[in-house]
């Protein structure tokens, strides 16, 4: 039986006899949001297996001391290449993803605002991963220096930097494009009556991270137009011999790499906001107080870069400054994750794929918060940079962090994309197997990280192989069972128990009030909203 | 705030022109941290950056007979230049408020007309804005002919305002070869003026 059903007026059905176009040119030349929807999230599937894959190379040859497999330019320009692939091709697109398939059907809309644009924003991507991943094939290899191309190394890099800085140039239009589309969208489509605080909140958190994205990805096209300028038509921006300073780099890069980082986080943020109300079967507790949190967040983090530079040498002043202003952060961040704790407080509450995906989140996400906390003490901070420690606070919240979130809405939302549900069993195993090996991964990052391992070396010290060789083994086994996540989405595309349009005894908002599947076409009548409506 | 109306391309396109003109200016913004961080980094002194006085200043500045400051010279030459750089004398003890001269040595180790640059870099940084000089060769980029030497003057005072827990400043040159488009354009110009000369 299907909610929708019951609700007749909220789509016509002779609206929608115009489906997709047949072939291969369907999804070349659509400007439908959800197949759009659909193009980013596969694109970040495939990236996030090349990325993977990259990440067990480094694993592997971190398994013991010594340089057994890839040589270290080799290993270096891994590191770089993972983490720019994990952040601009995988968390990314999947978020944009999310926002094209949910936030129309969450507003009431019948498509986004600016839909050729949109067509526009995902396939400059696949173009541009080409070009940046085909430097690894190049004589002088892809970029080695780290993915924040710190000068004067990265200035040392052989003339393939030019397809690097380029390829970042055009997914850094994709993203100001798709942003500025999400802003329309949010701005004009709205169904006639919802006002802003009515809005669901992975929508609101995505307002957010639309304006962050406008305002710091312009700032790093320029850091990085700088960087070509100084390596191939002799300006000194950066270089000391004409006057530059290359710590100001770090300056440049780190205004916009602190809000990147949220950029990262605050849809996260967004899609748990909607999967444990769900699951509770409460209201979100404090919608409000999550609202103003998300855009306290958003202000605090252009205040806080320097916090990534407490070795370079600044005064005690500034030191304090970034020192406290970071602490700062976790004041709204705690907020969110008490709100979350809140609505979960004596809530009738199921365990499906989607809500353990949650749970999973809060927790370690809150780990990874916490070593932020440590991190940000600068007498510590000198201790702890640039070692394993650093890598595990960062892997904590963008692993079982972002990624964890962009699983549980896969999950969350998958019945209403394809009218099927997923097989819940094996949603529960791939749950508990990535979580326990996210963990062995991860954890002894900390251990190694504190007795002064080094990051982005592949080699180390006899002390820390243990441990290292325990890691290694937790990103083979979280690796490989990711396998499973993939085999679950076929096999739901493919077939399953027939979804209803609400899909969860607790979903609520405009999303679950049509069927499952979502018709190709949704909303050409926009519903008229009332303060009583429930949408979010 | 105002409830949405039926959108219109008239609407998408007023705010897709505002966030657009947001994000260009941004990229100008970028841009203008490059002055930015200039101008912060002489007024707080950061970053080891040494200031500079006329010699009027220098003389009306008044000398504290009592207090004795040693200065350190070191130099580094960047990995790219083929150079001979050091300072002639490797500590000075001054007072601050009187005005002293030393030089550096520098050779040109190529056959080839080079440009070099210095950059100097003060520690301790607390020390930077009161280490004040009224000549020295890094304000200007030096020109050696194929194999030249040539010391290079230095004249430099210390506020007496300098803070009491300093006892020891560090002045460190880096010599670099400048960029070659500057190396090639110079010494054009230079034998192109020679020829007229001659």
């Amino acid at each position: 039986m299907s909610y929708a059903d019951t609700n007749e007026d909220v789509h016509h059905g002779d609206h929608d006899h115009h489906g997709p176009a047949p072939g291969l040119m369907r999804w070349v030349t659509t400007t439908n949001h959800k197949d759009i929807g659909t193009l980013y999230l596969w694109f970040s599937l495939i990236m996030f297996f090349i990325g993977g894959a990259m990440a067990l190379v480094i694993r592997a040859e971190l398994w013991m001391p010594g340089i057994q497999i890839v040589d270290p330019m080799f290993f270096n320009a891994m590191t770089t290449m993972h983490a720019i692939v994990m952040i601009f091709g995988v968390v990314m697109p999947a978020f944009v993803g999310l926002a094209n398939w949910m936030i129309p059907m969450m507003l009431g809309a019948p498509d986004m605002a600016l839909p050729r644009l949109n067509n526009w924003s995902f396939w400059i991507m696949p173009f541009a991963f080409t070009i940046m991943l085909s430097t690894l094939f190049m004589d002088s290899g892809g970029p080695a220096g780290g993915w924040t191309l710190y000068p004067p190394l990265s200035l040392q890099m052989g003339d393939s930097f030019a397809f690097v800085i380029f390829a970042i140039h055009f997914l850094g239009i994709s993203s100001v494009m798709g942003s500025i589309n999400i802003v329309a969208t949010i701005f004009n489509m709205r169904a006639p009556g919802m006002k802003l605080m009515q809005m669901p909140m992975f929508v609101w958190t995505w307002l957010i991270t639309a304006f962050l994205l406008i305002a710091t990805i312009p700032v790093f096209a320029g850091a990085v137009t700088m960087l070509l300028t100084d390596r191939f038509f002799e300006t000194s921006f950066f270089s000391a011999a004409g006057g530059g300073d290359p710590v100001m780099y770090q300056h440049i890069f780190w205004f916009f790499g602190h809000p990147e980082v949220y950029i990262l986080i605050l849809p996260a943020f967004g899609i748990i906001s909607h999967i444990i109300p769900t699951f509770s079967r409460k209201q979100l507790f404090g919608y409000d107080s999550m609202v103003y949190a998300t855009a306290s967040i958003a202000f605090l983090s252009f205040i806080v870069w320097a916090h990534h530079m407490f070795t370079t040498g600044m005064p005690l002043a500034a030191e304090l400054f970034f020192m406290f202003s970071t602490m700062m952060i976790s004041v709204p961040t705690g907020v969110k994750v008490f709100n979350w704790v809140a609505t979960m407080w004596r809530g009738s509450m199921t365990f499906e794929t989607p809500m353990l995906f949650a749970i999973g989140f809060v927790i370690m996400f809150t780990i990874g918060g916490l070593s932020g906390l440590m991190l940000a003490i600068t007498p510590a901070d000198i201790q702890y940079h640039d070692t394993y420690f650093v890598v595990a606070h960062f892997h904590y919240v963008l692993v079982p962090g972002a990624i964890y979130s962009i699983m549980a809405s896969v999950y969350f939302w998958i019945p209403k994309w394809t009218g099927n549900m997923y097989d819940e069993k094996l949603g529960k195993i791939h749950f508990w197997v990535s979580t326990i090996f996210v963990n062995v991964l991860f954890f002894p990052m900390h251990f190694v990280g504190l007795a002064g391992m080094p990051r982005r070396i592949p080699d180390y010290s006899l002390q820390f192989a243990d441990w290292n060789m325990i890691a290694s083994i937790g990103a083979f086994g979280f690796g490989f069972s990711q396998l499973m996540f993939v085999y679950i989405i076929i096999k739901c595309v493919r077939g399953g128990e027939k979804a209803t349009g609400q899909v969860w005894e607790g979903a609520r908002g405009l999303e679950w009030t049509i069927d499952s599947p979502a018709p190709y076409h949704t909303f050409e009548d926009s519903p008229i909203i009332t303060s009583d409506t429930v949408t979010r | 705030m105002s409830d949405p109306r039926p959108a219109t391309s008239k609407m998408h396109a007023i705010v897709a022109g505002k966030m657009l003109a947001l994000a260009i200016g941004m990229f100008g913004f970028g841009y203008a941290m490059v002055p930015l961080y200039d101008i912060i980094c002489e007024v707080t002194g950061l970053n080891g950056k040494t200031g500079r006085v006329s010699v009027a200043e220098a003389a009306a500045a008044k000398m504290d007979p009592d207090r004795e400051v040693i200065v350190e010279f070191t130099s580094t030459i960047n990995a790219s230049g083929a150079w001979e750089f050091r300072p002639t004398e490797r500590t000075m003890i001054a007072k601050p408020g009187q005005t002293y001269q030393t030089s550096y040595y520098a050779e040109n180790l190529t056959n080839r007309t080079t440009v070099g640059q210095a950059s100097p870099s003060v520690t301790p940084s607390a020390a930077a804005k009161y280490f004040n000089k009224t000549e020295c060769f890094c304000f200007t980029q030096q020109l050696f002919e194929p194999n030249a030497s040539k010391d290079m003057p230095l004249i430099f005072i210390i506020d007496p305002d300098l803070p009491l827990n300093v006892d020891r400043i560090t002045l460190s040159y880096t010599f670099f070869n400048s960029p070659d488009s500057t190396a090639s354009l110079s010494s054009s110009l230079i034998s192109i003026a020679q020829e007229i000369s001659q």
